[in-house]
């Protein structure tokens, strides 16, 4: 299938005429409909770009790169984002075979490889699959449709307009006449192509000679009762993610990487390692230089017969390790330096009206700060790729997040020409985004030749996950307020304070960049007239990177808990106190206080603050939660609410705290504002899986480092939430929406409200107030 | 030199008697329905049964399976339509889907003790198993769905 793909995307044509006719290309599986659509109208160099546009390489709407069409009429639909639970296998093709026509049953997904020029930008990352690439898909759909209608039109020697495509067949309306669209996919290939796709966005008129459909014909998109694509393969073991690549004759490798960032081999000895049977061959990997960037972090790797015989290998290898610059990197008295940087002044990032002089002015004044520590994403499935090299040509098995980045990574550490490179994405197990970061694809390209070629598979068990990741960032958030005498919000101060992730790429920036501060810190929705946003600054000592959410997590638990605390100040409900602070539906405008304000990549003006929306989420979620209803004793409900990735989302935390200070959850309502969905059911799940994952960092998940390393190992020392600890009841509310609302993200956006609004709701059971995550032990009594 | 029974088919293996059974389904058999998640028995990505018992494949060395019948993900159902995998697919359990076979390896020992298990029973074994996506509550209602109860 994999071939097949390659094969015809290889042949796409490239110069495409406005009403050129395409020939059909014979394929071993079948006529392959071969329509195609010009590329976007020409951008003026001076524009900006949003959304899909502004990615490497765009986005692409040609049919030949993503339809073809058996004689049977199996339609294979071509899955160009990576598959790591989001349902985006499921939810891409469902928008294509809708546009399509095409029979559900009757459609076979394709996974693509690393090819951004043919099939738009593959990075799967930032929450915007569905968002960039719903217009795309559906042209891809239509201008196949409108093909198979031309092809039927022709055989019968009827005017098109007598013709309609239905559920997988052409019918002629004036007889009932019927064709398969197996009988049509050779003729159609012939056709005239409908005039130039644009590539407009939402809120741009589309030409009308391809004819969209109007969303009350949709079959699929918005619907329930929708599977996913996966689930045989899955539920039966069949299902291969990266660590499942098994080539006739791989060898298997592990490899000792230094415990500290941008340290190096010093010496090593491989007399013992060498005597454990299955043992095959070492190969050095050089040390990375500054920037580290997605380099791997160099060290020893051993290749074996088998994974154990490689582990057990790695064991016996005696290893001199250089720590480098950030050997004395320590958790405890970084968190000291972050909070003495919070207490000083920051560098202003926005600011409104006078924050010193409203303070001065008022009744009362509060002051919080909050600590978020690190987190490592512990995909269920370690890092692992598969490369083989035969006569200067790489292959590539794996399971990222971004293969193209693996791809020109791996062609410039093997120096071989980028046409010699192939990156194969298998399912991955959880992504998180740790698998944005290539580095374990580069390490199984450098083992492969280090051994003439051969496949090899690189396999990082999960202590190496741990020790060796891209950390989500850690942050000190100090936060002042001061309320008048009817507990009106009159002042506020934010200072936040972490290494950013750009110290991957750039040598020691010291704030966070735009796409940072655009999460959540400067595009704080609440209506106070006074205020000061600040970024103080931060050194990293590890390799941050983006963890689900970003930076978000930190600015909303900060921002959200100390909402809920100047609420309890001012002696207010919390929900009342929040949609006051929120203020009336209304557009905040932050580029007029903030200079470079990033909004996910998008237009701000297709996708604004809209405290409206805000407000909606949080009224939904309190009505939805039985906010202020009678509680057992030891209960409490906590509520907060965040935009991020364009999408609005409200949670409503029951905490119950017993006795001896043990905290569980028996319920979770989370609203959902994120526009018009394709497939609500993979919606209501990632929402769920946010709960997950937000009350796991609130409740018990940390990273801290000592002497430069990781203190963590495993998931018995790296704590995350267990069914056990898992709420009974979790509902997702999703505000309807039509499709005149354009698309925002769902993968990250139900996580940075769901730690706050446990934490409020532990306040609200008893009266204390934590800020520092994780809970941990902090409400344990003896 | 081992002898055993994998979803009914006789193997002999005489390498490394302390190599895991992971390992072994997974690089000698191509069995890699059974998945690596930690290889220190904490997250139960390899469950697998043993004579009918669910037990960690990471922390079994191959000596300990001599003789005796293994069952993998991949022989749980010929047709794959063992109840608990029809409820998972019918209620669209997995996200990533790298944690389910363990769990469905795990749930369908549970059933087999606890047919008609409880919240606080499927909790109770269902503890070992991680999921990072957080399907736990699809989880536990396939496991009900599959228990008709």
């Amino acid at each position: 299938m994999t071939q097949h793909i390659r094969e015809v995307a290889s042949s796409s044509i490239e110069n495409v005429s406005r009403r050129g006719v395409l020939k059909g290309l014979l394929s071993t599986t079948g006529l392959v409909l071969a329509v195609s659509v010009l590329p976007a109208r020409p951008a003026r160099a001076d524009e900006p770009k949003w959304g899909g546009d502004g990615m490497p390489h765009g986005t692409v709407n040609n049919p030949l790169a993503f339809v073809s069409i058996a004689p049977d009429g199996t339609v294979t639909i071509v899955c160009h984002r990576s598959e790591m639970g989001q349902g985006v296998r499921t939810g891409m093709p469902l928008i294509v075979a809708d546009e399509l026509e095409a029979d559900w049953s009757r459609v076979k997904v394709a996974q693509a490889p690393g090819d951004e020029v043919k099939f738009g930008n593959q990075d799967t990352d930032g929450s915007r699959s569905t968002r960039h690439f719903f217009l795309p898909m559906r042209q891809v759909g239509a201008a196949a449709r409108m093909m198979l209608e031309q092809a039927a039109a022709k055989r019968w020697g009827v005017p098109v307009s007598d013709v309609e495509a239905k559920n997988h067949e052409v019918i002629q309306k004036s007889t009932g006449k019927k064709l398969g669209y197996g009988e049509l996919a050779a003729d159609a290939s012939t056709m005239a192509v409908p005039a130039n796709v644009s590539q407009e966005k939402m809120g741009a008129s589309t030409p009308v000679s391809l004819r969209l459909k109007d969303p009350s014909e949709f079959r699929y998109i918005g619907k329930e009762g929708t599977n996913i694509v996966d689930g045989f393969d899955i539920t039966t073991g069949r299902a291969k993610y990266g660590q499942d690549i098994r080539l006739p004759g791989t060898k298997y490798a592990v490899i000792a990487r230094p415990p500290v960032m941008g340290g190096k081999v010093a010496s090593y000895d491989a007399t013992d390692a060498k005597k454990v049977r299955g043992f095959v061959q070492i190969v050095e990997i050089p040390a990375p230089t500054f920037p580290l960037a997605f380099q791997p972090s160099g060290g020893i790797a051993i290749v074996a017969d088998n994974t154990w015989a490689a582990i057990q290998a790695r064991k016996a290898l005696k290893i001199v390790w250089d720590d480098g610059a950030h050997g004395t990197y320590d958790s405890k008295a970084y968190r000291t330096e972050l909070e003495t940087t919070a207490r000083q002044p920051g560098k202003v990032v926005r600011n409104e009206g006078d924050f010193a002089a409203a303070l001065a002015s008022a009744d009362k004044k509060v002051e919080a700060e909050y600590y978020i520590p690190h987190l490592a994403h512990a995909t269920m499935e370690p890092p692992s790729a598969t490369c083989r090299i035969v006569d200067g040509k790489a292959e590539v098995w794996t399971s990222v997040q971004s293969p193209q980045a693996a791809h020109d990574l791996v062609a410039k550490y093997l120096g071989l020409p980028p046409e010699n490179v192939t990156v194969h994405v298998t399912l991955l197990g959880g992504g998180f985004g740790r698998r944005s970061k290539p580095d374990f694809a580069v390490e199984a390209a450098l083992v492969s030749k280090g051994i003439g070629g051969a496949p090899v598979k690189v396999v990082w068990t999960r202590e190496d996950d741990i020790h060796n990741g891209f950390y989500h960032t850690v942050s000190a958030e100090r936060l002042e307020a001061g309320l008048d005498k009817d507990g009106n919000v009159i002042a506020w101060r934010h200072n936040s304070v972490a290494p950013t992730l750009f110290s991957l790429f750039a040598p020691d920036p010291k704030h966070e960049a735009p796409l940072e501060q655009g999460m959540g810190l400067v595009d704080m929705p609440f209506e106070i007239k006074n205020m000061s946003i600040e970024n103080g600054e931060a050194e990293a000592h590890t390799r941050v990177g983006w963890y689900r959410s970003v930076s978000n997590i930190p600015h909303a638990f900060a921002i959200q808990s100390f909402a809920a605390e100047l609420a309890a100040a001012a002696g207010k409900d919390l929900r009342t106190f929040i949609l006051d602070l929120i203020g009336p539906p209304r557009i905040v405008d932050v580029r007029k206080t903030v200079k470079d304000f990033w909004d996910y990549g998008e237009n701000p003006d297709t996708y604004p603050i809209d405290t409206g929306r805000l407000r909606k989420v949080v009224e939904l979620v309190t009505d939805k939660a039985g906010w202020g209803r009678k509680l057992p004793p030891g209960h409490g409900l906590g509520l907060a609410v965040h935009r991020s990735f364009v999408t609005y989302v409200s949670t409503v935390v029951e905490a119950a705290v017993d006795d001896k200070g043990n905290v569980t959850v028996p319920r979770v309502d989370i609203a959902v504002d994120c526009g018009p969905t394709v497939n609500p059911d993979r919606v209501r799940s990632q929402m769920e899986g946010a709960v997950i994952m937000g009350l796991g960092l609130a409740m018990m998940t940390e990273i801290s480092f000592k002497d430069g390393r990781v203190q963590q190992s495993n998931f018995d020392d790296y704590q995350v939430l267990r069914i056990s600890d898992a709420p009974r009841e979790t509902h997702v509310h999703i505000v309807p929406h039509g499709f005149d609302v354009p698309l925002g993200g769902v993968g990250e956006p139900g996580v940075p409200p769901v730690a706050p609004a446990l934490l409020n709701a532990i306040y609200a059971a008893k009266g204390t107030r934590i800020r520092s995550l994780p809970l941990g032990q902090q409400l344990a009594k003896v | 030199m081992f002898t055993l029974h994998v979803n009914g088919q006789t193997q002999t293996f005489d390498g490394d008697p302390s190599m895991p059974m992971l390992w072994y389904l997974r690089d000698e058999l191509g069995l890699t329905g059974t998945k690596f998640g930690c290889g220190v028995a904490a997250c139960g990505a390899c469950t697998i049964h043993l004579d009918g018992e669910a037990v960690r494949s990471c922390q079994t060395p191959i000596s300990d399976a001599n003789g005796k019948a293994v069952t993998t993900i991949e022989g749980l159902d010929a047709g794959g339509n063992h109840p608990l995998q029809k409820a998972w697919r019918t209620l669209n359990v997995p996200q990533c889907g790298y944690c389910q076979a363990g769990q469905i390896m795990q749930a369908a020992a549970l059933l087999k003790q606890t047919p008609h298990p409880t919240d606080e029973d499927i909790d109770s074994v269902m503890y070992g198993n991680i999921c990072r996506c957080g399907t736990y509550q699809r989880i536990r209602a396939a496991i009900k769905q599959a228990a008709g109860v």
